[in-house]
């Protein structure tokens, strides 16, 4: 019960980031991104804060033993540059080119009952599923070639 | 359309983001990925779905709640046509599946860990963005 109410706090500490810092609102994201048109500079400074308070957190914290409510940390530990990171960047970054949303801005977003929001994270979802079933089936296929 | 340059709420909210990434690894031993955390909520949901589902909807209350408790007003605004919002959304979806990240993840909580995949992708997503949006509004004249 813990673990949920701390997960639901921490949430709210995000999601507050977010719509403080602007992330939630496309319009200004796509402006970060238009450098040789109506540039707005702000989410430079969103990221570098963040950046910031994470990277010294995070010091303290991953020397610890073990986090405060679970057995384990759980850091991915793969350091290969491969083709699925790179050309699912690529991808992400086309698509959040297009509509100025990003997963970690697109939901706190739809705390703010716009439907633009609602369109996109239903689409968003349905992209993660699909894309999610298809390496399933891969891997199993995969799997029983062996 | 322009918006205003707003450092120091940028500064601030910022700040915020990674106090819960900090937070989240203290308590949880997890990043902070808006990706990671969503995807173990679609079939097959994994078996740690509560503290997913809590994160989520904490962080979709916590603009609710500036809004319902007035004062606070939060900038939202969409330009983009709703087809494209639909297109782009899927794109997205299956991007930040392949790539294991988005901004998030890989560009706050992988890049504050010295990840190089996390760098890798941040840089890949933030030069594509940069790119579209040249396009878009530069060489198509908007959508």
């Amino acid at each position: 019960m813990l673990r949920i109410l701390a997960a639901g706090a921490i949430g709210l500490v995000f999601g507050s980031g977010i719509a403080i810092s602007g992330m939630a609102n496309p319009a200004k994201v796509l402006n970060f991104f238009d450098i040789f048109g109506t540039w707005d500079p702000s989410l430079a400074f969103v990221m570098a804060a963040a950046l910031a308070v994470t990277a010294i957190g995070y010091r303290f914290v991953l020397k610890r033993p073990r986090p405060l409510l679970e057995p384990k940390f759980h850091v991915p530990g793969n350091r290969k540059l491969d083709m699925p990171l790179i050309a699912g960047s690529a991808a992400f970054g086309i698509g959040w080119g297009i509509t100025g949303f990003c997963p970690g801005g697109a939901i706190p977003a739809l705390g703010l009952g716009e439907p633009s929001a609602w369109i996109f994270v239903g689409s968003m979802l349905a992209g993660i599923a699909a894309a999610r079933t298809l390496r399933i089936a891969l891997e199993q296929r995969a799997a029983q070639n062996t | 359309m322009t918006t205003d340059f707003t450092p120091i709420s940028a500064l601030g909210g910022g700040a915020l983001i990674g106090l819960a990434a900090v937070a989240l690894m203290a308590f949880h031993g997890r990043i902070a990925g808006m990706t990671g955390i969503m995807t173990g909520l679609l079939p097959p949901i994994a078996a740690d779905w509560g503290w997913r589902a809590a994160f989520l909807l904490g962080a979709i209350g916590a603009p609710m709640l500036m809004v319902f408790a007035g004062g606070q007003a939060v900038g939202f605004d969409s330009p983009v046509p709703a087809p494209w919002l639909i297109v782009g959304g899927l794109i997205v979806g299956i991007g930040v599946y392949f790539g294991s990240g988005c901004t998030s993840g890989h560009g706050v909580c992988g890049i504050a860990r010295l990840s190089p995949r996390s760098l890798a992708a941040t840089l890949t997503f933030m030069a594509a963005a940069v790119a579209t949006v040249f396009v878009v509004r530069h060489v198509l004249g908007g959508l």
